[in-house]
């Protein structure tokens, strides 16, 4: 009972629960001055999450790659490296999906989803890895590399899909087959795009956290992230644990671009831009605290937030880019975590003050 | 000195962290032409007092008076306007900026919009030939050497005027001829009519060079009396609040086989510069051996090559008769070396680990804490509440991070965890560095104890009176070479420093 | 075409492209040299780009004619100041993590200028077309070959832009600001027992990061899209941070790199030409810059020319 206490009232939860608060008090101001009623705007933002089955589900088909891309930079974060490539390695693990469900679509389905689902995961991983390769041995800033291969990616993508799969006349690659998908209770959900995948983003969670704070690699990686110095000096190899941190951490981005794929669309667009993943991931990792659990609670709240906003520009006609100076607003104020402490002081002192009674 | 006006007065000063205060009423005056000596232990007050005095924190209570003007310093900006400078002890200075760019920053002079380098430089020059402090105005700071660092510190301050010096433990990382330099530079200044405050826990420099003493224990004024009328034991005493001894006791070694043997090691930088230049040692059991050196000879390459931290060029290293030269660092450490880390925070511990995490930094992945894959947490927290215990590491709990433990507990948590795992060789760089007399005592009973249990100790240190102290025996390294050893009973001071200075070569052959 | 007029046009269109990124990798330049990591220059090219699109549109309704891009140019200075204010207070007041800070100028942007657009114009997505800068020769220098039409038949944002190289190169070189500035950056400790206010000078620099980048940002509004909207800018500020970085964090290295992206852009259309580059897919040639980012770095020999004290916030208590 006590335990619990503690952790609620830790800084841990409180913070990022007033950031929220007052996150939302920015965004409901900026709609003031706009000449919108904030209050209406929430109203229908949540209503169109919960209004129906298929919102519902589509709802959680918002919040699954969230899920990834957040735990994805949230891991890489943890072993001390920021992940701004994680846009890039959800594109290549996208296109391997892709590519081996159009390439073998012959397959049966029991074979075909998991090859896909390795292909995507593993592809991912492996361009991930390239910063990480690059960091160990040359020791050049992986925020630069995976800007650049985030571009490489999109590009390399694009060649992959229009000179290979493309589907005649369209900007986008042929649908995979039935095989090859994986979407389940879809009826539940009158037909939302719901997959496998978000089960398999809560199994990623539970594994984060398994793994870095249960075993021998995780506590590595961890010395690794906190002080790599120390790391080395304890005997650690500390190029070997950045090499995995990153493929580890692209493995995870990966996926969310094939369950995209299999789960959702059931194709693949060329993209004349960056479609954002991976950027959306930094939000969510950063709301997390960078831990699996955070994640999963932050992705849920950010897909809540932009499926939402789409009700809100309907019902209030409030342009859904609202959401993004929310968001914004919402990690600025963790962040800068002094704006908070500060806002919480008199809180603080009174709870001082009862200790002292 | 007069009866005159003193040039500074504090007052009652006091000044609280949360936690702790650290200045409790203290006063202070400083008389013109005075060298001033404020000793106490790390930790005792002397840094917030004087970064009080500079402007750099606030008193909660108490007032200054400069010159008998009641003032508030609340920024360097006003310390420096009053006429008082800092020298500090980690020197403040930009790397890759010139000797003039540094000194001249925040008061550049001009010429229309630009720097006028020109001036700039001649007045430097000027300045370093009337104190004789031999800078080369254009040098920068990253090829110059420590001494000549710390002239440049002294600088900064006279180019702005100062009358009023702080000297911050200036003689930290100087040689003996270094600091005898320092001394007459410090003797010249007050005859030409600055007035100085030197803060130092050094007993010896105290007598020698200053006027009174101020003594500080635990945020509180001891006492304040002449230096001609007291002595070092008097001084320590007061320092610590019982009476010490210098000596430390230990009985004589019983000498062993060699344990470490480095043969002819050689270690290039990128840039081509020898690190370790065909550098011979050799630490038999059951002895100290205590490596003296001006920093940037070599010490910190010797340890990285000996726990294959770093690699070598050529040569050999072994240990217990097993070549380990160029071996992982993982694979030394489980041929039985250990290692007290010269930087604790930098590489002794992870401080956002636990005190049960930091315990097994280096035997984590070995039975019986971890099983298969997995971290055996049960076997962890008991192995650190084992050893908490017998080390006296105080600290709320074995959960607590070590970050917030005090220095003191933190190097025995990295001292416990070294000795637990029984090495044949113990590497202790720096180990008393920033701890206040019952902890230094401490580590230094521990190092005899494993080298009266036969094991081979190899000990680096810049305090010349620890390796005077502690040492069995002591080799003298200098540009990457040992160039000398003697035993500490039949060296001292002078002839140490002319060796670390490289002034004396003997080839390194041992004596006998 | 002749070989020499093709390299001309092919130094004109680089210079094009090109001219933002060096707005934008100087004013990098002026935070990080303060010690303070700005990966939100990206945010504050929308913030000038949208500031320029709305001010100039408005200028030209109030009948400002050809001085309408200029009043652009101003209103995406203050906007761009404003925008990198909210960084320089997160950052360096609060002490807030310098590149997550960064990123929320980035979602902020991206979310408010759209907003703002929609709420200006109607719902419209975009800010009307405006009359955007146009190319002006300078005379006799433009009749140089080669040179002539490279750099002397430009828009007056790039001669600006070479203007600024020159006395951003001058002002931290040379004067006692830059001096100060860059002591910010390298040991603000050693700063501030000197009297130098760390908080004023960081501040300063990134302000300054803002002023330029929100410059970068009007200029693709100016003169390549005459328009706003939520795709002007798309990633062109991440390239600058690269532009900065394999500059060294030296003005006239930026501007090298800031060309060599240029040229890389530039190249792609005048590639195309050749029968031989038909062969290769347009998404290699796309590649190019990116990858030669990185294989730059790779091979640059020695460390990179990073601040020392980049990415740290000052506390005074721990000396």
């Amino acid at each position: 009972m006590n335990k619990w206490r503690k952790i609620f009232l830790s800084d841990n939860i409180i913070v990022p629960l007033v950031a929220i608060l007052l996150g939302l008090l920015v965004g409901a101001a900026v709609m003031l001055i706009g000449g919108y009623n904030p209050i209406d705007a929430y109203r229908f933002l949540i209503k169109r999450v919960v209004g129906t089955p298929y919102d519902f589900g589509e709802t959680i088909r918002q919040i699954t790659p969230l899920i990834f891309t957040g735990l994805s930079v949230a891991f890489a974060f943890r072993s001390g490296l920021f992940n701004i490539g994680a846009d890039g390695q959800v594109l290549i693990g996208m296109t391997a999906s892709t590519a081996v469900a159009l390439s073998w679509s012959g397959l049966p389905s029991w074979l075909l989803v998991p090859l896909s689902v390795i292909a995507g995961g593993l592809a991912g991983g492996l361009w991930a890895s390239i910063a990480g390769y690059l960091k160990a041995k040359r020791g050049i800033n992986e925020v630069i590399t995976t800007i650049m291969l985030n571009w490489t990616a999109l590009y390399f993508s694009n060649y992959v899909i229009r000179h290979f799969y493309l589907l005649k006349g369209q900007n986008r690659s042929e649908d995979i087959g039935a095989s090859a998908t994986m979407t389940f209770l879809g009826s539940t959900f009158s037909n939302a795009r719901v997959h496998w995948g978000t089960v398999i983003a809560l199994l990623a969670a539970v594994f984060f956290f398994v793994y870095l704070w249960k075993t021998k690699q995780g506590y590595e990686m961890r010395a690794v992230g906190l002080n790599s110095k120390a790391a080395e000096y304890a005997g650690m190899n500390v190029g070997t644990n950045v090499v995995k941190a990153m493929f580890i951490s692209g493995v995870f981005a990966g996926l969310a671009g094939t369950f995209e794929v299999i789960g959702v669309f059931h194709y693949q667009s060329v993209f004349a831009a960056s479609p954002g993943y991976g950027f959306d991931g930094i939000a969510v990792a950063l709301l997390g605290m960078n831990h699996p659990f955070g994640v999963v609670l932050s992705a849920i709240l950010y897909g809540v937030l932009t499926y939402g906003s789409a009700g809100m520009s309907f019902g209030a006609g409030v342009p859904p880019e609202l959401i993004k100076i929310v968001i914004g607003s919402i990690i600025f104020f963790i962040a800068a975590q002094g704006i908070v402490r500060f806002v919480l002081k008199p809180f603080y002192l009174k709870r001082k003050k009862e200790k002292v009674m | 000195m007069s009866a005159s006006t003193p040039v500074v007065e504090l007052k009652q000063i006091t000044k609280r962290f949360p936690g702790i205060v650290a200045n409790d009423s203290i006063s202070l005056t400083l008389h013109k032409g005075e060298i001033h000596a404020l000793l106490g232990e790390n930790g005792a007050g002397k840094s917030t007092l004087m970064n009080i005095l500079f402007g750099l924190y606030q008193p909660d209570e108490g007032s200054i008076e400069i010159g008998g003007k009641p003032v508030k310093i609340d920024n360097p900006n006003k310390a420096i306007k009053l006429g008082i400078g800092m020298v500090h002890q980690h020197f403040k200075l930009v790397q890759p900026f010139t000797v003039t760019e540094n000194i001249i920053l925040g008061m550049e002079p001009k010429k229309g919009v630009n720097i006028d380098y020109k001036s700039a430089s001649a007045q430097v020059a000027k300045l370093s030939e009337q104190y004789g402090l031999r800078v080369n105005p254009d040098d920068k700071i990253q090829d110059i050497s420590v001494g000549m660092q710390q002239r440049v510190e002294i600088m900064k301050t006279l180019f702005r005027g100062a009358d009023i010096l702080i000297f911050d433990e200036p003689t930290a990382v100087l040689t003996p001829q270094e600091i005898e330099e320092l001394m007459a530079i410090m003797r010249r200044l007050v005859a030409e009519g600055k007035s100085i405050i030197l803060i130092t826990h050094k007993l010896k420099e105290i007598m020698e060079i200053s006027d009174r003493v101020t003594i500080i224990r635990r945020g509180k004024v001891i006492d304040t009396v002449d230096t001609d009328k007291t002595n070092p034991n008097e001084l320590a005493e007061k320092m610590v609040g019982r009476s010490v001894s210098f000596e430390i006791d230990k009985t004589e070694p019983n000498i062993g086989p060699a344990i470490l043997q480095l043969n002819d090691v050689k270690m290039t930088s990128k840039d081509g510069v020898a690190l370790l230049n065909g550098l011979n040692l050799e630490v038999k059991a059951g002895e100290i051996v205590g490596i003296a050196g001006v920093d940037g000879n070599g010490q910190t390459e010797l340890i990285e090559a000996i726990t294959g931290l770093r690699k070598i060029d050529s040569g050999s290293i072994k240990a217990g008769g097993k070549e380990i030269a160029n071996l992982s660092a993982r694979k030394i450490a489980e041929s039985g070396v250990g290692h007290i880390p010269e930087d604790r925070h930098k590489h002794g511990l992870v401080l956002d680990f636990s005190v049960s995490e930091n315990l097994v930094l280096k035997t984590y992945y070995q039975a019986p804490y971890s099983k298969g894959s997995f971290l055996n947490r049960n076997a962890i927290d008991e192995h650190a509440q084992e050893l908490v215990g017998k080390y006296d590491v105080r600290t709320p709990g074995i959960e607590t991070k070590v970050r917030s433990m005090s220095g003191g507990n933190q190097q025995k948590a990295i001292i416990a965890r070294e000795i637990e795992m029984n090495p044949e060789l113990l590497i202790a760089a720096q180990p008393t560095r920033g701890l206040d007399v019952g902890a230094i005592e401490s580590v230094h009973r521990q190092l005899i104890e494993q080298r009266d249990m036969g094991k081979a100790v190899l000990l680096v240190s810049f305090e010349l009176q620890e390796i005077m102290n502690v040492s069995d025996r002591i080799a003298v390294i200098f540009e990457g070479r040992i160039v000398g050893e003697v035993l500490p009973q039949n060296t001292n001071d002078q002839e140490l420093g002319l060796m670390m200075a490289g002034c004396w070569d003997q080839g390194g052959q041992p004596v006998e | 075409m002749d070989v020499l007029t093709l390299l001309g046009q092919l130094l004109n269109s680089t210079l094009v492209f090109s001219t933002a990124l060096i707005f934008s990798a100087l004013g990098g330049i002026f935070s990080e040299k303060s010690g303070v990591i700005n990966i939100g220059l990206e945010g504050l090219m929308i913030f000038g780009a949208f500031a320029a699109g709305v001010g100039t549109y408005y200028a030209q309704e109030a009948g400002m004619g050809n001085w309408s891009p200029w009043i652009g140019i101003i209103a995406a200075i203050i906007v761009g100041v404003l925008g990198s204010l909210i960084h320089a207070v997160a950052a360096i007041t609060f002490k807030a993590d310098q590149t997550i800070s960064g990123i929320v100028i980035n979602f902020l942007a991206a979310g408010l200028t759209v907003y703002i657009v929609k709420l200006l114009f109607e719902g419209s997505a975009e800010t009307p077309l405006i009359h955007a800068f146009q190319k002006k020769a300078i005379p006799l220098l433009r009749d140089i070959p080669v040179i002539g039409e490279g750099f002397f038949n430009a828009y007056p944002t790039t001669y600006l832009a070479l203007i600024l190289v020159a006395l951003s190169y001058f002002v931290l070189f040379k004067t006692p600001f830059g001096l100060r500035l860059r002591s910010v950056g390298e040991y603000p400790g050693a700063a501030d027992t000197l009297g130098v206010n760390v908080t004023r000078m960081r501040y300063i620099g990134v302000l300054i990061s803002g002023a330029l980048a929100g410059i970068g940002g009007a200029t693709i509004t100016l003169t390549t899209t005459s328009t706003f909207a939520h795709n002007t800018i798309s990633g062109q500020g991440y390239i600058a941070i690269a532009a900065m970085i394999f500059g060294k964090w030296n003005p006239v290295g930026a501007l090298g790199a800031a060309m060599f992206f240029g040229f890389s852009q530039a190249i792609r259309n005048y590639v195309q030409l050749f029968e031989w580059s038909k062969s290769i897919p347009q998404e290699f040639i796309f590649m190019i810059p990116y990858v030669l980012t990185i294989i730059v770095l790779v091979s640059a020999v020695g460390r990179s020319a990073a601040p020392s004290a980049l990415g740290t916030s000052y506390d005074p208590g721990k000396r």
